[in-house]
């Protein structure tokens, strides 16, 4: 009961009816709410889809990297990228990379004063997670005919 | 710092059943959290089975037969049953709302009942907001003027000036808004969280106040205003449908113009 973390520890006390002290429960938060609406969802998934864009960015590192140092080495990474769970994780990195863009021009938007309402910011939303499938596709499809 | 687990004492343990009288006719389960001080146990998620032919509508209603005719110690914040006081603002069925203005016909299984979310917890259903009260006070909520009224009269206002203030005088202080923001539960010690800063807008926006500065001013960290992400929890549960959101966007966009 010593170890104070942050300014609200003091509230996390208090007392029993006979005066003896007592540490308060902290109440359930993740464990209970609804975090599956559209809200708080999209807003984890926006920062978890930055963090694996950056991944991806770091693929394309390793990519170029590889091309630099020589035939042996950049044959390594063509082949792990063309392997099925290469092309796996380049599916998630073009998907992450579309939806990071698209709720990154939502929030554009709000940053600008539009679309607080809470219609317009699950229309929004659902135009976000629509957006990301329909343009992850088109982007494969043009990869595909391209190849 | 985020933690996302609960801490040792504060997780929840299997309780009691009340079960429904015999010849009920519709039955509905309530899962309500218990905690209470003088028992030095962890709290419990206690069942209690209600007759809602014998019921009022609203999940307030249901908390007061249980309290009334069922187990006395259930512990909760009330007082006006019409949501205008924000006494019984709790986390039901997931979401943060108030008891009087939830009908039971909304929740479609077993109702699920908590304190709001990420407090300390004075005793079952009742959160200590001492914390909150002191962020609210931080923000100066009255108005601040250094010319005196005019001495035949008010203050006046346009009323293209007067409607600035709706959508944000309605807030009853109930923070629903605030304990439903993942912003507010893993920097609530710094960051202000919606309800105080919609209260904070409410004074910027008031063409009577003249400490505008200042109070963008006191506003302007990294942490009091700016853990705000956008995530729309807030909005999503206002009770009274207002938009703490928007009122911190707005606060967000004054901040932006003056300095371009």
């Amino acid at each position: 009961m010593s170890s104070t973390q942050d300014a609200n520890d003091a509230t996390m006390l208090g007392r029993r009816t006979d005066g003896t002290q007592v540490r308060r429960p902290l109440s359930p938060h993740l464990q209970v709410y609804d975090m599956m609406q559209m809200t708080s969802a999209l807003s984890i998934t926006h920062r978890a889809t930055g963090i694996a864009w950056s991944f991806g960015a770091a693929l394309m590192v390793w990519w170029l990297v590889a091309a630099a140092s020589g035939p042996a080495a950049f044959g390594w990474v063509q082949w792990f990228l063309g392997s099925f769970i290469g092309i796996l994780v380049l599916m998630g990195v073009t998907a992450a990379a579309w939806f990071h863009t698209l709720a990154g021009v939502r929030h554009l938007f709000w940053d600008a004063g539009y679309g607080y309402d809470i219609q317009t910011t699950y229309k929004s939303g659902r135009a976000v997670l629509i957006g990301t499938a329909v343009l992850t596709a088109l982007t494969w499809l043009a990869l595909l005919i391209s190849w | 710092m985020a933690t996302f687990t609960l801490p040792k004492n504060s997780t929840i343990t299997k309780g009691k059943h009340f079960p429904a009288p015999a010849g009920a006719t519709k039955v509905r389960s309530f899962k309500i959290y218990r905690w209470d001080p003088d028992s030095g146990e962890n709290p419990r998620t206690d069942t209690y089975d209600i007759d809602l032919d014998a019921c009022g509508p609203m999940v307030l209603d249901a908390l007061i037969k249980i309290k009334n005719e069922v187990d006395s110690t259930l512990t909760f914040r009330r007082s006006c049953r019409e949501g205008i006081c924000g006494s019984c603002s709790m986390n039901i069925d997931g979401l943060n709302t108030l008891a009087c203005l939830k009908p039971i016909e909304d929740v479609k299984a077993e109702v699920r009942i908590h304190p709001l979310p990420h407090m300390p917890v004075v005793k079952d259903l009742v959160p200590d907001l001492s914390q909150i009260y002191a962020q609210l006070r931080s923000v100066e909520p009255w108005l601040k003027a250094d010319t005196p009224p005019p001495p035949d009269g008010e203050r006046l206002q346009s009323k293209e000036e007067r409607a600035k203030l709706d959508g944000l005088w309605e807030c009853i202080l109930c923070f629903c808004c605030s304990t439903a923001c993942p912003s507010y539960w893993w920097n609530g010690d710094r960051y202000l969280g919606p309800a105080v800063l919609l209260q904070a807008y409410r004074w910027i926006a008031d063409s009577r106040d003249e400490h505008t500065g200042d109070r963008l001013d006191a506003l302007e960290d990294p942490f009091k205003l700016y853990r705000c992400h956008t995530i729309m929890n807030c909005t999503r549960t206002c009770p009274k449908g207002l938009n703490p959101a928007q009122a911190i966007g707005d606060i967000k966009k004054m901040l932006a113009e003056r300095v371009v």
